[in-house]
C-alpha cells in the first residue's frame, strides 16, 4: 500500500489531515497546529508507518508566496475583488514549520507541515520526542520567531541575543542595516 | 688565581656551549619535524636555514613587551626568570668530559665536582615548577593557571618517581658524584656488556627517560602547553624574550637531561670495549673525550625530537595515573630488586 | 586579585570555573565556541555557542536565481564542496522533473568520493593534531592536496569547486584522469596507511579514543546523527545503501559501522570509508570507460531555470552525514525558499551530551571526531 493511503488511513478518522499534496514524489500532509504532537506520536508508533528519526524543522514564510498565488485567480474574476482576495482574512495563515521525518526501515520521507498565523506564533515544540528538533527549533524561532511552546531553551541561535528582527522573513530588506530602519518586531 | 681563572672559563664556557646547543636545537626540533613530516622545514635563513634561531632570537628581543593589564606584574616578570635560571645553573654538576693535563695542571672537565652532585641537580630541577607556576598565575588567565596547575601537579608526581629511579643508581655506584659514576662506567660488566649503568638498571633507565620527559615537558607529556586544549597553557600571555625564555629554558632542560642521561647510564665519555684514554695523549683525549660525550647527548635531543613529532599526548588524569600507579610502584621495586642484588653479591 | 579569574577547584564544592573555548582558539576549526564550566579538569557542563560565521546562505538564496546559488553551496561545507554542489542540483533536478544521463552521474560519483576522501582526510588529521599527533596531519594533508590538484585541473578552483550544472556537468573527465588517478591512489593508501600505523595500536591513541565520548545508537537516532558518527554507533545507514542515487546502486562497496559509538570508532568509520570510496572510484570509473565518448552530459534544460510550484527534500550522503537541500518553489525564477539541512548541524546540538562528565582534552577530542565545519554549522 502506498504511504499516502498509510498514512490517510492513520490520521484520517481523526480528523488530522488538513491538506495532503505530492510533488515528484514527496508527499506532504498539512495537519492542524493544535495537535501536533499527537500527529508525530501517531506517526512515530502506528505500524506499517515508523516515522521514528526527525531529520529537520524549520519555518516559511508564505508572504510573498500567498501574494502570487492569488494574482492569477484575480485575473480570471476580472478585477473586481482585487482587495477583497489581498485582505488578511482570505489568505492562508502566513507562515509554516516543516518537519521532515523518516522512517529507518522502510527509507520512507514524509513532509508534515503545519500553518502558523502571524497573530498566533506558538506550536507545540517537539522536543519530548525528538531530541534533534533542539537547535531546528531554535532556528525557526531565530528567523522567524514561530515560538515552541515546551522547549527547555528557546533562544536565538545564529544571530546575537539581543538582534531585534526576524531575517528570514520576507519582508526583511536586503540591503542595509534593515533591522534598524524600520523593522522591529515587537510580539 | 689559576684555579679561579680555570673555573671562570669553565663556567662561561659550558654556558656559552649548552646555549648554543639549546639555539641549535631549535633548528633541529624544525628540521627534524620537517623531515619526520615530509616537508622542508624553515629552509630560507642560511644554509639549510641554520640561521632560523638567530632570527628568531631578534625577533624575540626587539619585540614589544606586553604586560597585560590585569597581570600581577611582580610574579609576570619573575616568571620567565624562575624558569630559565634552575635550566641553566643544573648543567653545573653534570660532566662534558674526561680531564685535561693543560701546564702539567689536572682539570676536569666539569664545572664542579660536588660529591652532592646528584641531589643538587633533583633540588635544581624541582626549582623550575616555580617559574611556571607563578608565570601562569601572574598571568591571570585561566588558560595559564590551568597550564601551571597541570605543570605542577605532573612535575611534582614524576619527582618522587625521577628521584627513586636516581636512588637505584646511587645504590649500584655507591656515591652521589657524577663524576665519580661517569668513572665507574668504564670496562665490561659479566664479561661481554659494557660497563654502563643501563645495563645494570634496564628498569631504572626506562623509569628515569619516563620521568625526565614528563619533568622537561616534553611530548608525551606536554599537557602544560596543550594547544589545543588551553591555548599555549602557562606562556599564553607572554611575549617577546619573556616567552623566548620559557621556550629556550625548554631547551636548556632538554640539553641538561640528556646530559644526566648519559652521565649517569650511557657511560659518559666512555665507549664501549675500548679505552681510548690509554691510547691519547692528556690533550687529545680530553677533546675526545667531550666530543664522545655530547656524541651521545645529541642522540638524546634526537630523541626528544624523535618523539615528539611521533606521539599524541596525554590526558591529565592518564598522565597522574601513570605516574602514580605505574612509574612509583615500578621504581620501589626497582629499588627492591637491586638492593637484593647488591646485598647478595657484595 | 581580580576575583573572576581567580581558579576556584573545590572537588564537588560547586566552585566551578567557567572557562571560555572559542570562538579564536587553535582547537576550534573555524568559528566554533563552547562555554564549558569546568571543576578543575573535568567539565561539568559544555555549551556550544553558535552562529559567527552566519552568512544568512538561506536567504541570499532566496534571491538568486536557480544557477547563481550553485557557487554558494561551495561555502557550506568547505572542506568538500562538491557534495555540497551536486546534492543542490538534485533537489533542483527533483524538482524540475529531470532526468540527469548516466554519464554525468558518473563524473559526480567520482568527484564526490574523491571529495569524501578529501574531507575525511582533513578530519583524521584534525583529530590527530588536537590529540597532540602532529605526523598523521601532514601525510594526509600532502595527498589532500593531490586530490585538490584534480579538482583544480577539472574545475580550476581547489575548494570551491562550483562542481557540475543543474541537469548533469558541464565538462567531462579529462583524458589523463585514469593516469593521474591511479598515480595518486597508492599515495592515498600509503599515507592512511602510515596514519593506522601511528595512530591506531598507538597505546596513547587508545587511550584517549577508546570509550571517550561514547554514545548510544538509540541516543544518536534520537538527536538526528547521520554519516560517519551515527555508523560509529552501530547503526547501518548509509545513504548510498539506503536511498540510491547517482547509481550508487551498481557498486559494490561496504558500509563500516562501529559499536560503541565512540572518538576511536568514529575514527576507524572514516579510514574505512577512505578506502571504500577508493573502490567506488575504480568501478565507477569502469563504468564510465564503458560509455560511448560522446555520450550526453547534460540533460536538456532551458536557459532560465523556472520549476513548476511545488516543495522537495532531496539529500544524500555526504562526507559528514545526511546532506539535504529542501527547495519551495513558486514558479518563477527565484527558489521561494531554500532550507538546508546540515549533517553536522544536528549532530553539533548533541555536544552537551557528548562531553558530559569527560575533561576538557576529551573535549577537544568529541569536537574534532564530529568533523563539526562552521560553514555548514552556521550556513
Amino acid at each position: 500500500m502506498d504511504l499516502k493511503k498509510r498514512v490517510e488511513q492513520c490520521l484520517g478518522p481523526e480528523n488530522l489531515v488538513v491538506a495532503m499534496a505530492e510533488c515528484q514524489g514527496d508527499l506532504s500532509v498539512e495537519v492542524p497546529k493544535s495537535s501536533i504532537l499527537d500527529v508525530m506520536h501517531l506517526l512515530r508508533d502506528t505500524p506499517g508507518l515508523g516515522f521514528n528519526f526527525l531529520s529537520d524543522v524549520f519555518g516559511v514564510d508564505n508572504l510573498d508566496f500567498n501574494k502570487s498565488k492569488k494574482k492569477p485567480k484575480e485575473k480570471t474574476e476580472e478585477g473586481e475583488g482585487v482587495e477583497e482576495i489581498t485582505t488578511k482574512e482570505s489568505l492562508p495563515p502566513r507562515f509554516e514549520v516543516v518537519y521532515l521525518l523518516l522512517c529507518l526501515e522502510r527509507n520512507e520521507r514524509l513532509q508534515v507541515k503545519v500553518r502558523v498565523a502571524e497573530d498566533d506564533m506558538e506550536v507545540d515544540s517537539l522536543y519530548s520526542i525528538w531530541k534533534a528538533a533542539d537547535w531546528p527549533e531554535r532556528e525557526a524561532f531565530d528567523m522567524y520567531g514561530i515560538r515552541f511552546k515546551g522547549h527547555p531553551n528557546l533562544k536565538r541561535l545564529l544571530m546575537w541575543d539581543d538582534f531585534p528582527a526576524y531575517p528570514l522573513r520576507k519582508d526583511y530588506p536586503l540591503e542595509g542595516q534593515g533591522e534598524e530602519r524600520h523593522l522591529i518586531y515587537d510580539d | 688565581m689559576d684555579d679561579w681563572l680555570v673555573a671562570i672559563i669553565k663556567v662561561v664556557g659550558i654556558w656559552v656551549w649548552v646555549l648554543l646547543i639549546a639555539v641549535v636545537m631549535t633548528w633541529v626540533e624544525r628540521r627534524g619535524a620537517g623531515l619526520i613530516q615530509d616537508r622542508p622545514g624553515p629552509n630560507r635563513a642560511g644554509p639549510w636555514g641554520l640561521f632560523q634561531p638567530l632570527a628568531d632570537g631578534i625577533k624575540l628581543f626587539t619585540k614589544e613587551e606586553i604586560i597585560p593589564t590585569k597581570a600581577q606584574k611582580f610574579l609576570y616578570i619573575i616568571g620567565p626568570a624562575l624558569f630559565s635560571l634552575p635550566a641553566f645553573s643544573a648543567y653545573a654538576v653534570v660532566p662534558f668530559g674526561d680531564k685535561i693535563i693543560l701546564g702539567g695542571k689536572e682539570i676536569i672537565l666539569q664545572v664542579s665536582d660536588v660529591n652532592i652532585g646528584f641531589l643538587y641537580i633533583l633540588a635544581i630541577g624541582s626549582m623550575a615548577v616555580y617559574g611556571v607556576i607563578l608565570g601562569g598565575w601572574g598571568s591571570t588567565n585561566k588558560y595559564s593557571i590551568l597550564g601551571g596547575l597541570r605543570s605542577t601537579a605532573q612535575m611534582v608526581s614524576y619527582e618522587v618517581a625521577l628521584g627513586l629511579a636516581l636512588l637505584a643508581v646511587v645504590f649500584v655506584y655507591g656515591t652521589f658524584s657524577l663524576r665519580d659514576m661517569s668513572l665507574a662506567q668504564q670496562g665490561t660488566f659479566l664479561g661481554f656488556l659494557p660497563n654502563w649503568g643501563i645495563f645494570k638498571q634496564p628498569l631504572g633507565f626506562i623509569l628515569f627517560i619516563v620521568a625526565a620527559y614528563a619533568e622537561a615537558n616534553r611530548v608525551p607529556f606536554d599537557l602544560p602547553e596543550a594547544e589545543s586544549e588551553i591555548v599555549s597553557g602557562y606562556h599564553t600571555e607572554y611575549g617577546s624574550m619573556r616567552l623566548g625564555l620559557y621556550l629556550f629554558g625548554e631547551y636548556v632542560n632538554l640539553v641538561t637531561i640528556s646530559g644526566v642521561i648519559v652521565a649517569l647510564y650511557f657511560g659518559s665519555w666512555h665507549l664501549p670495549y675500548i679505552d681510548l684514554g690509554a691510547y691519547l695523549g692528556p690533550i687529545s683525549w680530553g677533546i675526545v673525550s667531550f666530543c664522545i660525550f655530547f656524541l651521545k647527548v645529541s642522540f638524546f635531543l634526537w630523541l626528544f625530537v624523535w618523539v615528539r613529532w611521533t606521539l599524541p599526548r596525554f590526558r591529565y588524569d592518564q598522565v597522574m595515573g601513570l605516574g602514580w600507579r605505574g612509574l612509583i610502584p615500578l621504581a620501589l621495586f626497582n629499588i627492591f630488586i637491586t638492593a637484593l642484588f647488591i646485598q647478595l653479591t657484595v | 586579585m581580580n576575583q573572576n579569574l581567580t581558579p576556584q577547584t573545590g572537588h564537588g564544592t560547586g566552585d566551578y570555573v567557567t572557562v571560555n573555548i572559542g570562538p579564536s582558539h587553535p582547537a576550534m576549526h573555524g568559528t566554533l565556541r563552547v562555554i564549558a564550566l569546568t571543576d578543575g579538569e573535568s567539565l561539568i557542563k559544555a555549551e556550544p555557542e553558535i552562529g559567527y560565521l552566519h552568512r544568512g546562505v538561506e536567504k541570499l538564496g532566496e534571491n538568486l536565481s536557480y544557477h547563481q546559488f550553485i557557487p554558494i553551496t561551495d561555502r557550506l561545507n568547505y572542506c568538500s564542496a562538491i557534495p555540497n554542489n551536486v546534492s543542490y542540483e538534485m533537489a533542483v533536478e527533483k524538482l524540475m522533473g529531470l532526468e540527469v544521463p548516466e554519464k554525468a552521474q558518473l563524473i559526480r560519483v567520482i568527484m564526490m568520493e574523491l571529495a569524501r576522501i578529501a574531507d575525511h582526510q582533513v578530519c583524521v588529521g584534525i583529530l590527530g593534531v588536537d590529540l597532540g599527533a602532529f605526523t598523521p596531519f601532514f601525510y594526509l594533508i600532502i595527498q589532500r592536496e593531490e586530490i585538490y590538484e584534480i579538482f583544480e585541473w577539472f574545475n580550476g578552483a581547489r575548494l570551491t569547486n562550483t562542481f557540475g550544472r543543474i541537469g548533469g556537468v558541464d565538462a567531462d573527465l579529462p583524458d589523463d584522469f585514469e593516469e593521474r588517478w591511479n598515480e595518486l591512489k597508492p599515495n592515498v593508501r600509503k599515507a592512511n596507511e602510515e596514519t593506522e600505523k601511528l595512530l591506531t595500536h598507538n597505546r596513547i591513541w587508545m587511550d584517549r579514543t577508546i570509550g571517550v565520548s561514547a554514545f548510544s545508537a538509540e541516543d544518536a537516532l534520537n538527536w538526528g546523527f547521520t554519516g560517519p558518527c551515527l555508523r560509529a554507533c552501530g547503526v547501518k545507514r548509509d545513504l548510498r545503501k539506503d536511498e540510491p542515487y547517482c547509481m550508487y546502486d551498481k557498486f559494490d562497496f561496504e558500509v563500516p559501522v562501529g559499536k560503541n559509538g565512540d572518538v576511536f570508532d568514529r575514527y576507524i568509520v572514516r579510514m574505512i570509508e577512505m578506502e571504500q570510496s577508493i573502490k567506488i572510484i575504480d568501478q565507477a570509473y569502469k563504468l564510465y570507460k564503458e560509455m560511448p565518448a560522446d555520450a550526453p552530459l547534460m540533460a536538456r534544460v532551458p536557459k532560465v531555470i523556472k520549476p513548476p510550484a511545488g516543495e522537495v527534500y532531496s539529500a544524500l550522503e555526504s562526507p559528514n552525514g545526511e546532506l539535504g537541500f529542501f527547495i519551495k518553489s513558486d514558479g518563477s525564477a527565484n527558489p521561494y525558499r531554500i532550507r538546508i539541512r546540515p549533517p553536522c548541524y544536528m549532530i553539533y546540538q548533541a555536544f552537551p551530551e557528548l562531553v558530559k562528565g569527560e575533561l576538557i582534552a576529551d573535549l577537544v577530542a568529541c569536537l574534532s571526531s564530529l568533523n563539526v565545519i562552521a560553514g555548514e554549522l552556521d550556513r
